[in-house]
């Protein structure tokens, strides 16, 4: 019994990778294992908790729930990809990633990457969020650290930030 | 810097997607892949299990049973059960699983055989081709089927009961006999788990070059997973490493161990002579990790006209699940924290603690704490009911005061000492609450809701936890010749930024900058003695431990630095990672920190420019040994910290709430923190314990259960029907006030601060939707649904917003 392998390109966080995988491989597994980038969490494998939301071609989804032979010819960002370039190598922080950093947004960091691409989804299509709507924002992922006070504080300081800047 | 805000050193690596979790390890390397057949049925013998065709499937490498276990001729201690970790004179029928059931199995998802592929795909679908005859059991499934014990969870343990346990200081019953008044109570509070977003993980790799064993495993407790792996694969302690890497969370259900994977892929390792590794899913965790707080008490109590109690006779029923491998921690926790800051007249508790055919219980943050706190709390209200007294008044009646410590509750605690609290202030506790919720004032607001057609209530708890339990902890600081600083702590991390409070702590002791210092946890090669990340004991024995490791390395910074600048040693202070003669002028008598870790080392090859810099200085006499006798070379610093006892924080939660009158939805208003953990390292992280505390304890008042049926099947094993809190059903806000009673037991005076959150929820909530709607309530977590049963069946109290404010 052999499987049939599909071979295929993902862009991620503007880097071209080729890939050979069977139809059933998860966009997450083809993303942490395949290509290394950890930084994606699988806390669930059935869509619920939100830790391994990527952004594909800007929108988050939840690459548990999508299969990598599904991801071609999209632009997947993953939690690696929010850092900016500031000529550093390892670039500076992204205005959501710096608000966690200073709202204290995240105790065990599992969850993290789920909630940094959907705050940066939810940023880019309101840029200015009311506390109602940075709570709106964040009601799809689960956390169990942090009881989300600070999570909501984050999502209301990155607008700031991002505004700043 | 100790008591600052210090933003967390770990978070640029977890933000940046940087984090190493167990799943992430060696990722890239050749890594094969673990799954478990599990038990679908919750009690059953297994006449035949049928691997045949499993390794025919392409990419399967290893397919064992108990039977390939018990063959295993260099690993003889696998087919023996699992470890009974904290055994116990009263735990007179304790009973392990074994890594892969043998004969029986007792409850869904209990482990029956073990696949390994090239990746998890293809162990899932050899898994699939695995063929098991099962002889189906009647399972014991909850508390009163474990009592009527018409079946048994284990054919030999009579009644279903595993221990018996009974506690007294005083007499209870004589008190209550001749008390002016009685009340009695049946309380109940269902199951919930920990339900860290990351579950179980392990990784191992078994290099031939050296014949030593590598063990990355998701636990709070690396040393207890090594010694436990080293015994049951027949290898030495020194053949073994175990490394925690990133904990996705913890709250109690990883400190059980060894879980049968973590012994299963270790020993696949070896075998195979690569690298294994197993990471558990989310329905696997939810059937085949533990779960926690089910029980049922009975309560009798005596009490005098101002509501003192005279005599409390507590009787509980714990369900213990299938296994017992953590032994009665819980139930013990829970007979003896029950107390809280109340001191009876007299106690007595007994309790049995109960299998069933479901998924083991082992400690879930609070440990037996909210179901003891829960009683004693409901007893209080029940208590101000009866005498129609304010709730805050009767327990003001019952406090131990603040000039009685230490206080000896006169019971044994879980660590087998004295339940004797070290210090508190219960009455100015109880104040701030009732300032910070606003309970003076509660009584107006709710006539202004009833105006309006809401209804509204308040509720409030108070706790008393131990923290800090022993028996020790270590710590190991090293300078090195760059003055960077390395510090080691044994136990584990799970997020609750060790890495950067005890960084401040040894900023402080050490005179050094914080961004200089480096803390590793968890990783046996660094301490290869420690206990475990638990019973809030992080801060309490390793921040001590670093503390007292830290002054080891100043003492011997200032002896060299003494020696090298001519000076006495009292007349040097270390600021910014210098020495220097105090009341000298900037840059003179002055030496760094690097330079005297090169003097504290004979051998000077000069590596790096503070070896070079070190030439200036001679140090030590021609006519002795570059070593003197009793001294090391090195600039390191190490220390353990083992306390009499435990310490003891406290704290008080209030909450309003407002039922729908006809949806019987409860929505949080106001909810109020009161906390007294002792010194603060950092009171931002302890805030973020206390938030995401309070989530959890939200989660197991109003959602959270686990749904057995009468098969024993878990209905609801799933993030889609377990009803963990979203942000929308947590507090919009918590306010929270902080008491500082330093604990007299430790050189810092801190008291631990992990659990406290989570600990009076049930109870709080429970006295809140009872003020609202003037229905007793004894059971816990409790849905729109269930209170929507409640007033069906108590329709005599439905026009509440007439009742008198309490």
């Amino acid at each position: 019994m052999t499987e049939e392998l599909h071979d295929v390109r993902l862009i991620v966080n503007g880097m071209t990778y080729p890939l050979r995988v069977p139809a059933r491989r998860l966009l997450s597994d083809a993303l942490r294992h395949d290509l290394g980038l950890t930084g994606t969490h699988v806390g669930c494998e059935h869509g619920v908790c939100g830790a391994c939301t990527v952004l594909v071609d800007g929108r988050p989804m939840r690459s548990c729930l999508m299969f990598a032979v599904s991801a071609v010819d999209s632009e997947i960002t993953t939690v690696e990809g929010l850092t900016e370039r500031d000529g550093s190598a390892e670039g500076r922080l992204g205005p959501v990633q710096q608000a966690f950093l200073e709202c204290h947004g995240l105790q065990c960091g599992f969850c993290t990457p789920g909630f940094l691409t959907t705050i940066t989804a939810g940023l880019r299509h309101n840029p200015d969020p009311t506390e109602d709507e940075a709570r709106e924002m964040i009601a799809g992922n689960l956390c169990r650290c942090t009881g989300y006070t600070n999570i909501v504080r984050s999502v209301l300081r990155a607008a700031e930030i991002a505004s700043e800047q | 810097m100790f008591g600052e805000k210090v933003q967390r050193v770990e978070d640029q690596r977890f933000l940046r997607g940087q984090g190493r979790y167990a799943d992430d390890v060696l990722v890239g390397q050749r890594v094969l892949h673990a799954a478990v057949l599990r038990s679908p049925h919750a009690h059953a013998r297994i006449v035949d299990i049928d691997v045949s065709g499993v390794l025919d499937v392409e990419g399967v490498h290893l397919v064992w049973t108990y039977d390939d276990l018990a063959a295993q001729t260099t690993a003889p201690a696998m087919g023996e059960p699992l470890p009974l970790l904290i055994p116990h004179p009263a735990l007179t029928h304790g009973r392990t699983q074994y890594a892969l059931a043998k004969d029986e199995v007792n409850h869904v998802g209990e482990a029956i055989a073990f696949v390994v592929a090239d990746d998890r795909y293809l162990a899932e679908d050899a898994v699939g081709r695995i063929r098991v005859a099962y002889d189906v059991l009647p399972p014991v499934v909850g508390i009163a089927a474990a009592r009527a014990a018409e079946h048994l969870t284990h054919d030999d343990v009579p009644g279903n009961v595993a221990a018996r346990m009974e506690q007294e200081n005083g007499d209870a019953r004589a008190a209550i006999a001749s008390a002016p008044h009685t009340l009695s109570l049946d309380l109940t509070i269902e199951r919930s788990a920990s339900m860290p977003m990351e579950g179980r993980g392990t990784v191992a790799r078994w290099d031939p070059d050296t014949g030593r064993l590598t063990v990355w495993t998701s636990t709070q407790t690396s040393t207890g997973v090594r010694a436990a792996v080293a015994a049951k694969l027949g290898m030495d302690l020194a053949q073994v490493d175990v490394i925690t890497p990133d904990v996705g969370g913890g709250f109690g259900v990883k400190i059980n161990h060894p879980w049968p994977e973590e012994l299963l892929v270790p020993l696949a390792a070896r075998t195979i002579g690569g690298i294994v590794k197993f990471t558990e899913d989310r329905r696997e965790h939810f059937i085949s990790s533990a779960h926690e707080r089910g029980q049922v008490h009975h309560v009798e109590v005596g009490f005098d006209d101002e509501g003192r109690v005279l005599g409390l006779d507590v009787q509980f029923w714990h369900d213990n699940g299938a296994y017992t491998p953590y032994g009665l921690i819980v139930p013990i926790i829970t007979s003896t924290q029950l107390l809280g800051p109340y001191k009876p007249g007299a106690y007595r508790v007994v309790f049995e603690s109960l299998y069933t055919n479901t998924v083991m219980v082992t400690p879930y943050r609070g440990a037996g704490r909210p179901q003891g706190c829960y009683v004693m709390e409901r007893t209080m209200d029940a208590i101000a009911a009866a005498l129609g007294r304010d709730r805050t008044e009767v327990r003001s009646a019952n406090f131990i005061q603040p000039d009685e410590f230490p206080y000896d509750q006169g019971l044994i605690f879980q660590d087998g000492r004295e339940l004797e609290y070290d210090s508190g202030d219960y009455p100015a506790s109880l104040e701030k609450l009732k300032a910070l919720v606003g309970w003076d004032e509660f009584p107006a607001f709710r006539e202004e809701m009833a105006r309006e057609g809401r209804r509204v209530g308040i509720g409030l708890a108070c706790y008393v936890e131990g923290t800090g339990v022993g028996p020790y902890e270590g710590a190991h600081v090293h300078i090195e010749t760059s003055g960077k600083v390395k510090v080691a702590i044994g136990l584990t991390t799970q997020g609750q930024g060790h890495a950067t409070a005890f960084a401040q702590i040894v900023a402080d002791a050490l005179g050094v900058p914080f961004d200089r210092i480096e803390v590793v946890s968890g990783d046996t090669r660094r301490m290869p003695y420690a206990v475990g990340t638990f019973a809030s004991r992080a801060a309490v024995m390793s921040g001590s431990a670093v503390h007292l490791a830290a002054l080891r390395a100043r003492e011997k910074v200032l002896r060299i630095a003494a020696e090298a600048l001519e000076a006495a040693e009292d007349d040097l202070e270390i600021v910014d990672g210098v020495v220097s003669v105090k009341g000298t002028p900037e840059h003179t008598a002055s030496i760094d920190l690097g330079t005297v870790a090169v003097l504290s080392n004979p051998l000077r090859y000069a590596f790096d420019e503070a070896s070079k810099a070190a030439t200036q200085f001679s140090v030590g006499d021609p006519g002795k040994p570059p070593v003197a006798e009793g001294d090391e070379p090195g600039l390191e610093g190490k220390d353990f910290y083992s306390p009499e006892r435990s310490t003891f924080a406290n704290g008080m939660h209030a909450v309003i709430v407002e039922t729908d009158p006809d949806t019987a939805e409860i929505t949080i208003l106001k909810y109020a923190v009161v906390h007294d953990c002792g010194r603060l390292i950092n009171p931002m992280i302890v805030e973020g314990q206390i938030h995401g505390g309070v989530a959890q304890g939200v989660g197991g008042a109003l959602y959270e259960r686990m749904a057995y049926d009468e098969s024993g099947q878990l209905v609801n094993a799933s993030y889609m029907d377990f009803l963990m809190p979203y942000v929308t059903e947590v507090p919009r806000r918590i306010d929270i006030d902080h008491l500082e009673t330093p604990s007299p037991l430790n050189p810092l005076g801190i008291k631990g601060a992990g659990e406290a959150g989570v600990i009076p929820s049930a109870a709080v909530f429970a006295s809140a939707i009872e003020d609202a709607e003037g229905i007793v309530i004894t059971a816990m977590p409790i849905s729109p649904s269930e209170l929507f049963e409640l007033r069906q069946a108590h329709p005599s109290v439905e026009s509440v917003e007439t009742k008198e404010p309490s």
